[in-house]
């Protein structure tokens, strides 16, 4: 996989276009705009997606939903794809996204 | 599918598994909206041309829709049968994306005038595939009638003058239209569409012309160097998975999702294991029973049974089998193969040997067919199809390119799980 930088200091929510649905492993998403489906691996990558608009940056989100600061990288790598397929977008940090 | 985030966590195991399992709602499923069908496809695998009079009403239609929005379907793949010859197409559709359950539907274009094609540019939630399968007018009418090369042209023209980018051109990719793989790809570009192939299955009317219509083995050798060459700017609904035993996987869901994440219900509510299965071996029960689809998927037999982890079978002790998992169970279904054995297009050429041992055995014919009682459209040009060999020649409809599992169209989870 190609390396991806993702800014976990900025404001992030998850597309008005994406469909989430939970399943026992995590979640599948859907964009209907771009027509693909995603999906998140675990529990933990799905309560970090589901806070981003509720969070001044996605750091808070990972940090509030139990991401140990070691962790971090890879929870970036995670969000830096979910974004590079425009399932989770920047918003203005006031902004809820909601 | 996109290459999702990679487990940051240590991962539940791999996705193919977790799917194999099943899901709690199909991720999309293909619904035939109707037998009735305006062409006469020889190898439709739905035997679609005459309506059903038990055909789902409006109101029945729109209770599924809001049984696929309880249980979060992303989307449906509509098809026929011609979706589009339902009066209550439009309606149908425009309940489904207000109830947030995504279409796609299949159409051979006969009713995309330009107003239809507006309508269809100006929506998120609606995509297209154009069928046509072949690139010159002599090869694809051979396989779906006159003037429907014509047809589809038109559809295409009128979308793409609408503004609508990125419809999808269906093709199935037969022995007489291969060599015109690179012409697809052109007709796609020009008018702004994506090329979608996927896979002839002997199923319906497919069965009655499998054999001079499967590619033969080099085609299938070619087709996999294309798709390997293409990548993701081709959608296949996953359903070359058995070529991936050539080398690398290909790009999608490397698994039968029949039961699994997809299914198929047909004209009359009948809930089917997938699309390419329109058999009594692989029907889970109605709609219109008690519980509905949901209780359907959820507890039929049929579908526990299927989500029951692949042994493997014959093929086990094949290097390959990770690659191809056995391949298609319709196609081994219709051409009388075991289910546990080798997919009869099986690119390490255990299929061959296979059909050679159960060519005296009568494969399954199709429980259903609606095919036109008329004479048959004379197919024409330079491309030899010897129409309903096993049959009287009497044909139409249109083929539903909604691949076994068309669910995670673009991509997949190859490396990702």
């Amino acid at each position: 996989m190609p390396e991806v930088t993702f800014d976990l200091d900025r404001a992030w929510r998850v597309d008005p276009r994406v469909s989430m649905r939970p399943e026992p492993f995590g979640a599948l998403l859907y964009h209907f705009g771009t027509r693909r489906l995603s999906f998140l691996k675990n529990q933990t990558v799905l309560a970090v997606v589901r806070s981003l608009a509720d969070h001044p940056s996605a750091r808070a989100a990972c940090l509030s939903s139990g991401v140990a600061e070691a962790e971090l990288p890879a929870y970036a790598r995670a969000l830096a794809a979910l974004a590079s397929s425009k399932m989770i977008t920047e918003r203005i940090p006031h902004d809820s996204g909601a | 599918m996109t290459l999702a985030p990679e487990a940051p966590t240590p991962s539940p195991g791999k996705l193919t598994d977790l799917f194999q399992l099943g899901l709690d709602a199909p991720i999309c499923l293909t619904w035939e909206l109707t037998y009735a069908c305006n062409l006469s496809c020889v190898h439709c695998l739905s035997s679609s041309g005459r309506r059903d009079p038990r055909e789902l009403t409006t109101d029945e239609c729109k209770a599924v829709i809001d049984t696929l929005e309880r249980m979060q379907v992303f989307y449906v793949n509509i098809g026929g049968g011609e979706p589009t010859v339902r009066p209550d197409f439009w309606e149908l559709v425009d309940y489904a994306t207000a109830h947030h359950v995504g279409v796609k539907f299949s159409t051979n274009g006969v009713r995309l005038d330009e107003a239809a094609a507006a309508r269809l540019a100006a929506s998120d939630y609606v995509d297209v595939q154009i069928s046509l399968d072949g690139a010159t007018r002599e090869v694809n009418d051979a396989v779906r009638g006159a003037g429907s090369f014509d047809t589809a042209m038109r559809a295409m023209r009128n979308l793409r003058d609408a503004g609508f980018r990125g419809f999808k051109l269906s093709v199935v990719m037969t022995r007489q239209n291969i060599p015109q793989i690179d012409a697809f790809k052109e007709i796609a570009d020009e008018f702004g569409a994506q090329l979608r192939l996927t896979r002839l299955r002997p199923s319906g009317r497919g069965a009655d012309v499998w054999d001079e219509l499967h590619p033969l083995p080099a085609q299938q050798r070619e087709l996999y160097e294309w798709l390997v060459g293409h990548g993701d700017q081709v959608l296949t609904g996953d359903s070359f998975f058995h070529l991936s035993a050539f080398g690398s996987a290909l790009p999608g869901l490397n698994l039968c999702g029949a039961g699994r994440v997809v299914c198929l219900i047909d004209p009359v509510g009948d809930v089917y294991a997938c699309p390419f299965a329109i058999h009594e071996n692989f029907l889970a029960g109605n709609v219109r029973s008690a519980g509905g689809f949901e209780t359907l998927w959820r507890s039929s037999e049929l579908f526990a049974d299927l989500r029951k982890p692949d042994t493997g079978g014959a093929c086990r002790s094949c290097g390959f089998y990770d690659s191809c998992r056995g391949g298609c169970m319709a196609a081994k279904f219709f051409t009388g193969l075991p289910m546990d054995g080798p997919d009869p297009e099986c690119v390490q050429g255990y299929g061959e040997s296979a059909l050679a041992s159960v060519a005296s055995v009568a494969a399954p014919r199709p429980s259903v067919d609606h095919s036109h009682r008329t004479a048959p459209r004379q197919a024409g040009g330079p491309v030899a199809v010897a129409i309903g060999r096993r049959r009287p020649p009497a044909h139409d409809c249109d083929e539903s390119p909604l691949a076994g599992f068309d669910t995670p169209e673009p991509g997949a989870p190859a490396g990702c799980c």
